[in-house]
């Protein structure tokens, strides 16, 4: 009899599977895998390496290009760790406007995912109506901070700036008629709140048209039901958080239990699933998108009623506005001190974690009392869940690796860093 | 959340005193040094025992404390009016080679940093060991109690070359096959050593050393102000 031997098989770096440049090497007996390896680290940037050559503020951009789907939460993450570590809190309107961008930014994230996921198992219609709504989501970063994609809007003490009272508009051109403008202007006449409040009339139905498309579909249950299974103590184990958690049966949000921003202020619940599978994942997902809407629509509501300030008034850390740098002296030096050398956070450690839509996204920062961080590690959800690829995908078919890697929700900037 | 901590704190404190110590930051977290000797076995502790259950691990990283407490700049200039260039005292970060004598360090020098969460409990932990030996750093591993900690120790061993005797599988994760050295090492260039571009002479990609002229922009400084006096004792090694 020949011998028969499992053969290794090549799975990325380039693969439109692969969710960016996961390079996996398959050990495959026949079309059924027997061990998965990832290669990660082709995106490695030193993002940490550099945060510790940088004065604190000059690296919120860099959080915005880890998890590049969900910006804000990255920002998020960082700017909490300073704040605790420096001991103050942003005012209450710049954690609402906190709270709202974070679930605008977990909606965002989960159209991405959503679109991706249904893309990579052959659903390819769920890919153009998720960037259907993210298109206007992605308004609400362009109007509130200038960028479509890396924000870098919440600041140590706050937020960059309160929101704007008009929206974006298209303009008439040769390829848009008059009457195509109005109509696309439509729900852009009021401010961002009143945009954003339309949208959240608008999202539940949409959502209600993904899942339409997807829960009782026959051939998504056929890829999704049964598949990655993981159990509650793996889950656990293999250091699952977010909807990877949540998925396997363990309501654990850290949105509901250790709360920051305002989430202790507003409504939801969390979505728990009980079979641990892809398909339990997904409808986690789906569900997520719902609360995020209800959370906006809370926050939407308030900030209508509440002005007042968005950024702590404390010129040791925060520069002082245009209109005193052009009169009086020494903000001037103020805010050169400022931009240039930075402020000094006092010496010690610190970790804060915020519930990203991925799961558990953590800075844990270190200060030796200097201006810049003596070390910096970010804690990237996306990287425990990758190590636990290999057991997920044991036992199963080549094909059901795409639909794992969709599950988990990967993305490279914050795996590699 | 604090009432819980503080008893966590003294439970430990009651528990772990010959082989760990705890100690409350201001900010609301526990830390517990463990001596590496005892690291198996506190973690172990910390895992299993009824009051603690932190059966989930949330992060593992290594710490080089080479250049803790080094400013580039001192504040004392004023007296004699600015000066420009900064004089050195700490390794450079952008030089090529390491300067020997400034890299001597009395201390411990590489920790492990573990960050715990008990879902049971709803409590965060901090776990920190120094290494024995600054030139070889071996702190065992703790695979066997959370699994997730695989990767983890890979990136620990491939950015500070920290080993961890019973790792599964201790391979460089993050940097390309055949990379030398451990980058985030404080002593290691923030430009790197190398840069690889494409010879059409020898048609092959080649490695020379790097090009870029190393600048700060903006120097490190430590200032000791009225607030930050306070909390600087601790924390410094």
């Amino acid at each position: 009899m020949p011998e028969i031997r499992n053969f290794t098989l090549n799975f990325g770096p380039a693969h439109p599977a692969a969710h960016g440049v996961l390079r996996l090497v398959l050990e495959m007996d026949g079309e059924v895998i027997v061990r998965a390896d990832p290669h990660i680290g082709l995106l490695h940037r030193g993002t940490e390496k550099l945060a510790e050559s940088k004065p604190y503020n000059q690296s919120i951009g860099y959080m915005d290009r880890l998890d590049y789907v969900s910006m804000m939460c990255n920002e998020h993450g960082y700017v909490l760790a300073i704040e605790r570590l420096m001991g103050i809190q942003a005012p209450l309107r710049a954690q609402y406007i906190r709270t709202l961008f974070d679930e605008i930014t977990r909606i965002l994230n989960h159209l991405l995912w959503i679109g991706a996921h249904g893309l990579d198992v052959g659903a390819m219609t769920m890919f153009i109506y998720a960037f259907r709504e993210r298109e206007d989501l992605m308004d609400a970063y362009e109007a509130v901070s200038g960028a479509r994609l890396h924000a870098t809007y919440y600041r140590p003490g706050g937020v960059y700036r309160d929101l704007p009272n008009e929206m974006p508009k298209y303009k008439e051109s040769r390829l848009r008629s008059a009457a195509e403008v109005k109509r696309l202007n439509a729900n852009r006449e009021g401010s961002l709140l009143d945009f954003l409040e339309d949208f959240t009339n608008r999202f539940p139905k949409m959502v209600d048209e993904y899942e339409t498309l997807l829960t009782e579909n026959r051939i998504w249950k056929q890829r999704l039901v049964g598949i990655g299974v993981v159990t509650p103590e793996r889950a656990l184990q293999m250091g699952f958080t977010g909807a990877m958690l949540r998925g396997s049966g363990i309501e654990w949000d850290i949105r509901k239990k250790q709360p920051y921003a305002a989430y202790d202020k507003v409504e939801f619940d969390i979505p728990v699933g009980t079979n641990g599978d892809s398909y339990d994942r997904y409808l986690v997902r789906m569900n997520e998108m719902r609360q995020s809407n209800r959370i906006m629509r809370q926050c939407i509501d308030w900030l209508k009623k509440n002005p007042g300030p968005v950024m702590l008034e404390d010129s040791k850390f925060t520069p002082p506005k245009r209109v005193d740098m052009k009169q009086d002296m020494e903000a001037l030096i103020n805010h050169f001190k400022l931009m240039t050398e930075g402020y000094v956070l006092p010496a010690g450690e610190v970790y804060a974690a915020v519930e990203h839509p991925k799961g558990e996204f953590g800075c844990y920062l270190m200060s030796d009392g200097a201006n810049k961080p003596y070390r910096l590690k970010i804690r990237a959800p996306g990287f425990a869940h990758l190590s636990g690829m290999n057991e997920m995908a044991k036992g199963h078919m080549l094909a059901d690796v795409v639909a794992l890697i969709g599950t988990q929700d990967i993305v490279f900037g914050e795996v590699d860093r | 959340m604090t009432a819980t901590l503080e008893s966590l704190y003294t439970y430990l404190s009651e528990k772990l005193h010959d082989k760990a110590t705890s100690t409350l930051t201001p900010q609301g977290e526990l830390t517990v040094e463990v001596q590496v000797r005892n690291w198996l076995d506190v973690c172990n502790f910390m895992r299993h025992d009824e009051m603690t259950k932190f059966t989930l691990l949330i992060d593992l990283c290594g710490v080089d404390y080479l250049t803790y407490g080094h400013s580039e700049w001192s504040e004392n200039a004023s007296s004699t009016g600015f000066s420009r260039a900064v004089e050195r005292s700490d390794p450079d970060p952008f030089a090529f080679e390491p300067e020997p004598a400034t890299l001597e360090m009395t201390g411990k020098r590489f920790a492990v940093v573990i960050h715990l969460l008990s879902v049971e409990h709803n409590q965060r932990i901090r776990l920190r060991t120094f290494a024995e030996d600054n030139d070889f750093p071996v702190v065992p591993s703790v695979f066997g109690i959370w699994n997730s900690v695989n990767w983890y120790e890979r990136e620990a061993f491939d950015l500070f070359g920290i080993m961890f005797p019973g790792h599964p599988d201790l391979r460089r994760i993050l940097t390309d096959y055949g990379f030398v050295g451990h980058p985030f090492r404080k002593d290691f260039p923030l430009i790197g050593q190398v840069e690889m571009r494409y010879d059409p002479l020898q048609k092959r990609v080649i490695y020379e050393p790097v090009s870029i002229e190393p600048r700060v922009l903006v120097p490190r400084v430590i200032r000791n102000d009225k607030d930050n006096a306070s909390t600087s004792q601790q924390g410094a090694q």
